[in-house]
């Protein structure tokens, strides 16, 4: 079971509000992910679920249980850290047993759930080394190694694949969401890369000065961003916006488009433009072109669209891809 | 030629670290050879410096005129004891001030280093008084106190820079996993923090076995160490070189061989944190 709700929940620091009043509700067995800029309070709300922080008002509850003002290592979540916090002065294997050894466990079961999680793992071979003898990969998967075992009711990650290269990063979130798929427990996954959050969770939270932005599917984020900063955070490349007379056209303060819902043509179109980059990915071009009055517009075309700096190039929105947002940043539907 | 002018260099460099070494080694080393003497070829000018006739007599009649043992007995305990009641009061205040910070901790690391300012005959009257009153005067456990109490900010300081290395996300790790204050010291703070709690303990064991002004103030026989043992052949009967180098070379050797073996492990400690 790993159900958490959070009510009113604050955090101060001093006089600066880290977190400001916020109601969230974290299904059972839920993938959510908390995403945000640096400095948005997404890791400071993770420390108050684990119980690292304490709360400035508000309420946490695990499994209808107030959890509040109940200890971390009392709360039953296992957490893995940015560093991987690891004991460098035990094996791999005590690594692993720590917290089992901490409740209490008998010897022949910590060694079962150890050997278990090592082969799960692919550490099996490493069970004697210590930390400073791994990887990152392998520490990384010694830091999950220890969170599983205690078959928490949620495991909290605050940005654990930051520290990997980006091949490895690849590879360890399908693992850690195929460890998702097979366990079915709760997780929380802070993260500022909006690649991991759209592709490993079932809900995403977007975090901007400690205020929730939007809570919903990583397509329902990208489909119907509530607001400008939802709309500019999800995506990649991010949304262009319009402002003046052609959002005005469109009865809005600003219109955004994503770059992959623009047509591209040489010869004719909406709105016409010179190319001043082109990045050519191979699978994509992403086109930034100079507009006559709309700024500067990213567009996606093709990876065999034939263009180069200078270019004159005309884009056409799709219209049911448009999105309109009010004076005050707010979508309008 | 540039690499001739390089290694002409590091040869000059070499020189005078070899030069400033002995320059620092060589009363040890001349007290060490007069200690092998007879009192007259001490005081001999020209002095000899190794071709003369060795003797021991100078270590037999220090340790028939003066028990040599009791003093050194005393010297182990007052600088264990100290060092041991130290570390029991720093370790405590060195975790909460390097994890549990507060608004003036900072303040109150500097007022503790500030105490090491003042010069320790400043207070010797009213701790003489305090003594006397107490009746602590010459006795081992007013020593093991009033040393304690001298080191204690270094050890305080040392521990404290030491602990502030290691990474506040592991002992957060080991809270997460189950562990409570108590287990989180034992599992995790403490096997990290050997190598720190180590070299603090020898730096104050040596600062402790080495410490005169206290030792000879506040003493008469009884609870006498090693530094009085030396004071005890310098003035009352002339000057008896040899048979005061004999003392010295005696009260120094315990420590100068501790520190010989534990001379890596004080390095670390004394450069730690100092380069990351």
């Amino acid at each position: 079971m790993g159900h958490i709700s959070l009510r009113q929940i604050t955090k101060s620091f001093g006089d600066v509000d880290v977190i400001r009043p916020l109601d969230l509700e974290i299904r059972d067995g839920e993938f959510i992910v908390f995403v945000g800029p640096s400095g948005c309070g997404k890791s400071t709300l993770l420390r108050l679920i684990a119980g690292l922080e304490d709360v400035s008002s508000g309420t946490i509850e695990i499994d209808g249980r107030d959890a509040t003002e109940v200890p971390p290592a009392k709360r039953g979540l296992a957490m893995v850290f940015q560093s991987y916090a690891l004991y460098p002065h035990m094996s791999v294997r005590k690594n692993i047993a720590f917290p089992l050894k901490m409740a209490g466990l008998d010897k022949a079961e910590i060694e079962r759930r150890v050997t278990d999680a090592a082969r799960v793992l692919n550490l099996s071979d490493y069970l004697d080394r210590r930390p400073g003898q791994l990887s990152g990969g392998q520490r990384q998967r010694v830091a999950i190694g220890r969170a599983i075992v205690r078959e928490p009711a949620a495991f909290l990650f605050d940005e654990p694949l930051s520290n990997l290269d980006a091949a490895l990063r690849v590879n360890m979130r399908l693992e850690i969401s195929e460890l998702h798929n097979s366990l079915e427990t709760t997780m929380i996954y802070v993260t500022h890369d909006q690649i991991e959050a759209m592709t490993m969770a079932d809900r995403i939270v977007v975090l901007q000065a400690g205020r929730i932005e939007q809570v919903g599917t990583p397509l329902e984020l990208y489909a119907q961003p509530r607001n400008l900063f939802v709309a500019g955070f999800i995506g990649s490349p991010k949304m262009n916006f319009i402002e003046g007379a052609e959002a005005k056209k469109h009865d809005a303060h600003t219109l955004g488009i994503r770059p992959e819902h623009m047509a591209l043509s040489t010869t004719d179109g909406a709105w016409k433009g010179k190319v001043s980059v082109s990045e050519h990915l191979g699978s994509d071009t992403f086109l930034h072109v100079q507009t006559e009055g709309l700024g500067t517009l990213t567009a996606r075309a093709d990876g065999e669209f034939p263009v180069r700096h200078g270019d004159t190039v005309w884009l056409t929105p799709q219209t049911d891809k448009l999105h309109r947002f009010d004076a005050e940043g707010l979508a309008l539907r | 030629m540039a690499r001739s002018a390089s290694s002409r260099r590091k040869l000059g460099m070499t020189l005078f670290a070899w030069a400033i070494g002995i320059l620092i080694f060589f009363p040890v080393l001349w007290t060490v050879l007069t200690s092998f003497k007879t009192e007259a070829e001490a005081i001999a000018s020209p002095p000899s410096f190794l071709l003369f006739d060795w003797t021991l007599e100078n270590y037999v009649e220090v340790q028939e005129r003066s028990n040599y043992f009791r003093h050194f007995w005393n010297s182990v305990v007052i600088s264990l004891g100290s060092t041991v009641l130290g570390l029991v009061i720093a370790i405590p205040a060195a975790w909460s001030m390097a994890f549990v910070p507060a608004k003036r901790t900072k303040d109150v690391l500097m007022w503790m280093l500030s105490t090491k300012m003042l010069p320790p005959v400043g207070v010797l009257i009213p701790i003489y008084l305090i003594f006397r009153n107490l009746g602590l005067l010459d006795t081992v456990g007013g020593l093991v106190i009033v040393l304690m109490l001298i080191n204690l900010p270094i050890i305080i300081w040392m521990l404290f820079t030491y602990f502030r290395e290691i990474p506040g996300e592991i002992l957060e790790a080991a809270r997460m996993d189950g562990a409570g204050l108590k287990a989180e010291i034992i599992h995790v703070l403490t096997p990290m923090a050997v190598p720190g709690i180590a070299s603090t303990m020898l730096l104050n064991i040596i600062l402790a076995w080495n410490e005169a002004f206290w030792t000879l103030n506040l003493t008469a026989a009884k609870a006498a160490p090693l530094t009085a043992f030396i004071a005890s052949y310098s003035s009352p009967e002339g000057l008896f070189y040899a048979k005061l180098s004999a003392a010295s070379t005696m009260a120094i050797a315990p420590i100068l061989i501790l520190g010989w073996f534990s001379q890596k492990q004080l390095v670390r400690g004394l450069t730690f944190g100092a380069v990351k």
